[in-house]
């Protein structure tokens, strides 16, 4: 055993109201930089749809993650290594910049130039932020916002479903997604980059890219399933997430939790067995969620604790591992599951799947969404969202699926019987194998818990913290990075063009 | 004058070229890229990329089978003057033509694309005109004179003089008499690779060969320090409540050194 630490996210989807603040804020921390206009570390799509950049979750086209080979052996979608390097001068699995969007900027100089007295009211033109000419916008990292796209039909999960969906439009159902980096256990992004600059830290699992030894080969955009590694087209460089790895370290939660409107992220860490990581990953697909669950190892064990202790992780942390609220949803209740598992690729930002789409469909069809008996009804009868979120978090199994949105149904009923009726449902808490105290836990970590609750991040090993002082700057602030400023400018050859 | 072209340009382009590689190494790691522009253009690219460096590297192996075998090599090996010359020439010109294809398209995709003009550095246009200046006299030297012209014997004169260099006595009068043509592309060689270091072209020395044998996932401790925790938001607002009259500090001011652990403060 191999023990590691993986500083981990789960959303709880149904408190996400699409409101964007967490990809503005990332946007603003990270990635409003020529080269980048395109880019979101952190964008909310609604689903059904197909995504950003446009059907990502196709692996058909862009051959991302990982598969079994015919001798059942892991192996990444695109191909061996000898197979990719053939392609790098013309890497056919990468997405254009059209399938993300063309960014746009607007003359808005116009609106307090324009000369008096016109009858027309100035209007701002867009123009291109690739070629600096007017253009027509089509389309954009949201544009299906609310199922305003009209390209429901065409998501890869709906595959099989289509028709149903279409038919049954008045029973139509929607949930917003939003979306980091997963920083996987098993990256395919990392295994597919020929330079090795694409790295997992030892000390968190972040994912990052080391931007002095990225020489561009743009294998890791495609390697990646989830299309969460950008490049900038002005440095020719890869960009991704960065887990905000700089608040990380001083025990902050990313940028995008720290603003979150609904409160739905939870950052904790997790203990997780290296050695356990490969045979996780080759399991048969139905077996992928629990082997996933089985490589994280339990914070309150006395052998793990003494195992993390042994590998040097400081006390503080083996404690923040007891308090971590993504321990608690994804292993206590079992209410988090992964995105895409099938992928392969054993992602770490978890989500509680959302209810909505099911109490939707059950006042549509005439139950009362405040009934559990109705609901429990409603999620046998109507196969369409649970199929759904199945095909998203399940790698197609409805049961699983079925099972967490039966809990988070119960605990809702549970939780309005003792508040309005001052009874305890046990007939609900035999339905899902949870005693009172653990659901009442749940409920408060779903719906109350504050700040400290959601975000438990030990600082990084504080023992260094004095060698700071020597280090004179920020390290973000080399050319190009978000820092963009302080310290002498180093020497860059043919990355500037001119504006 | 034959000495300064002969003699001292080359030894001085390959001392730009060791130089400057060493140079930027050092101080431009992160300019050190194949400046991938495919997200913003891949039709084009799709066919002229691969054409354009398979044709190099095979246009790379006969130069170094030209310049650096000497002809009484493969006399002894029984190679007749004949063979040679037409396995030269067909090599030359099939991957040359391949070259030529590859730059023309990678060329027309700067100038077609307003994106990709958009992106395209000096550097890049100086680049793409040393390119097609060196591959057009390179061509015309093998197909106007080797293929279809009287023919020259570059192997008894140019690639003497070649290898003399790194012997270190070169013998400037090889060279004044070869075709104008072959003496342009001597020397422009060597003013080429004077510039290499300068271009996007130090890609080359990054082939990530090295990706054939290392393990998939890559794990890499931090380097450097970590920064210093920051507080709990419970802790500045009872420091700030608690001395009201202080300016509102966001960060308490408590030194890195003497703090042992993460400050807790709590009411």
């Amino acid at each position: 055993m191999r023990i590691r630490a993986q500083v981990a996210m789960v959303m709880n989807l149904d408190k996400c109201i699409g409101c964007h603040t967490c990809s503005v804020t990332c946007k603003q921390t990270w990635t409003n930089r020529e080269g980048t206009e395109y880019v979101w570390f952190n964008n909310v799509e609604t689903k059904p749809g197909i995504g950003y950049p446009k059907h990502y979750e196709d692996q058909e086209r862009w051959k991302g993650g990982w598969k079994l080979d015919g001798k059942g052996r892991l192996v990444l979608r695109s191909g061996g290594r000898a197979k990719r390097l053939s392609r790098i001068f013309a890497n056919p699995d990468l997405p254009a910049i059209d399938d993300y969007y063309e960014p746009a900027t607007f003359d808005k100089d116009i609106l307090v130039s324009a000369p008096g007295g016109l009858t027309d009211t100035p209007v701002k033109k867009p123009y291109s932020k690739l070629t600096g000419e007017p253009m027509s916008i089509e389309w954009g990292a949201n544009w299906e916002d609310s199922l305003g796209g009209d390209t429901m039909d065409q998501d890869p999960n709906l595959r099989g479903l289509a028709d149903k969906v279409k038919f049954e439009f008045e029973k139509t159902f929607m949930f917003h997604l939003p979306r980091i980096c997963e920083h996987c256990l098993n990256p395919a992004c990392v295994s597919a980059c020929p330079s090795g600059a694409m790295y997992k830290r030892e000390e968190d699992g972040i994912v990052l890219v080391d931007q002095d030894r990225c020489r561009g080969w743009r294998m890791c955009v495609s390697a990646c399933p989830y299309k969460k590694v950008y490049v900038n087209h002005a440095t020719g460089k890869a960009e991704k997430c960065t887990f905000c790895f700089p608040r990380i370290e001083a025990g902050q939660p990313t940028i995008c939790s720290e603003t979150c409107v609904g409160r739905l992220r939870y950052l904790g860490i997790l203990w997780y067995d290296e050695d356990a990581v490969l045979a996780a990953a080759t399991v048969p697909d139905e077996e992928l969620l629990d082997a996933q669950r089985g490589v994280f190892l339990d914070p309150f064990d006395p052998a793990v604790q003494q195992a993390a202790r042994d590998a040097g992780h400081p006390e503080e942390w083996i404690e923040a591992a007891m308090a971590s609220p993504v321990w608690k949803l994804i292993s206590e209740y079992r209410i988090a599951l992964p995105l895409h598992p099938e992928y392969r690729t054993l992602p770490m930002v978890w989500y509680v799947p959302p209810l909505s789409p099911v109490l939707d469909a059950a006042g549509a069809a005439g139950r009362d969404d405040t009934d559990a008996d109705d609901i429990f009804h409603t999620i046998d009868d109507l196969r369409i969202p649970v199929a759904y979120l199945a095909s998203l978090f399940t790698a197609g199994d409805t049961a699983v699926a079925g099972g967490v949105l039966m809990k988070l149904a119960a605990m809702r009923a549970y939780m309005r019987a003792r508040t309005l009726d001052g009874t305890v449902a046990r007939e609900l808490l035999d339905g899902i194998g949870m005693t009172a105290d653990q659901v009442e836990a749940m409920y408060r970590l779903l719906a109350i818990a504050k700040y400290d609750e959601r975000y438990v991040i030990p600082a990084a090993h504080a023992k260094t913290a004095a060698a700071l002082e020597d280090l004179g700057g920020c390290s973000l602030d080399g050319d190009g990075g978000p820092g963009m400023g302080g310290g002498p400018v180093p020497v860059i050859l043919s990355t500037r063009r001119g504006q | 004058m034959s000495t300064f072209v002969w003699i001292v340009v080359p030894y001085v382009c390959v001392g730009m070229f060791v130089g400057g590689h060493i140079w930027r190494w050092r101080h431009d790691q992160f300019g050190w890229t194949t400046h991938t522009s495919q997200i913003l253009e891949n039709r084009l690219l799709r066919l002229g990329s691969p054409l354009f460096h398979l044709g190099a590297f095979g246009v790379i192996a006969g130069h170094a089978m030209g310049l650096l075998v000497p002809a009484s090599w493969t006399h002894a090996l029984g190679v007749s003057e004949h063979v040679y010359h037409l396995v030269s020439v067909t090599g030359g010109v099939v991957t040359g033509v391949m070259l030529v294809a590859g730059l023309t398209l990678l060329i027309a995709r700067r100038f077609v694309s307003g994106r990709i003009r958009r992106v395209t550095t000096t550097m890049d246009k100086v680049l793409y005109a040393a390119l097609a200046a060196m591959v057009v006299l390179g061509m015309s030297g093998t197909v106007v004179i080797n293929l279809f012209g009287e023919g020259y014997d570059y192997r008894e004169t140019l690639a003497v003089w070649f290898r003399q260099i790194f012997h270190l006595q070169p013998d400037p009068s090889l060279m004044t008499g070869a075709p104008l043509v072959f003496q342009l592309h001597a020397i422009g060689g060597f003013l080429f690779l004077a510039m290499w270091p300068f271009t996007r072209l130090v890609h080359v020395w990054s082939a990530p060969l090295a990706y054939l044998w290392r393990p998939y996932v890559v794990y890499r401790g931090r380097r450097g320090p970590a920064p210093a925790p920051q507080p709990a938001p419970s802790a500045v607002r009872t420091v700030s409540a608690a001395r009201p009259s202080a300016q509102p500090s966001v960060r308490p001011a408590v030194q890195p050194s003497d703090q042992p652990d993460r400050p807790t403060v709590k009411a």
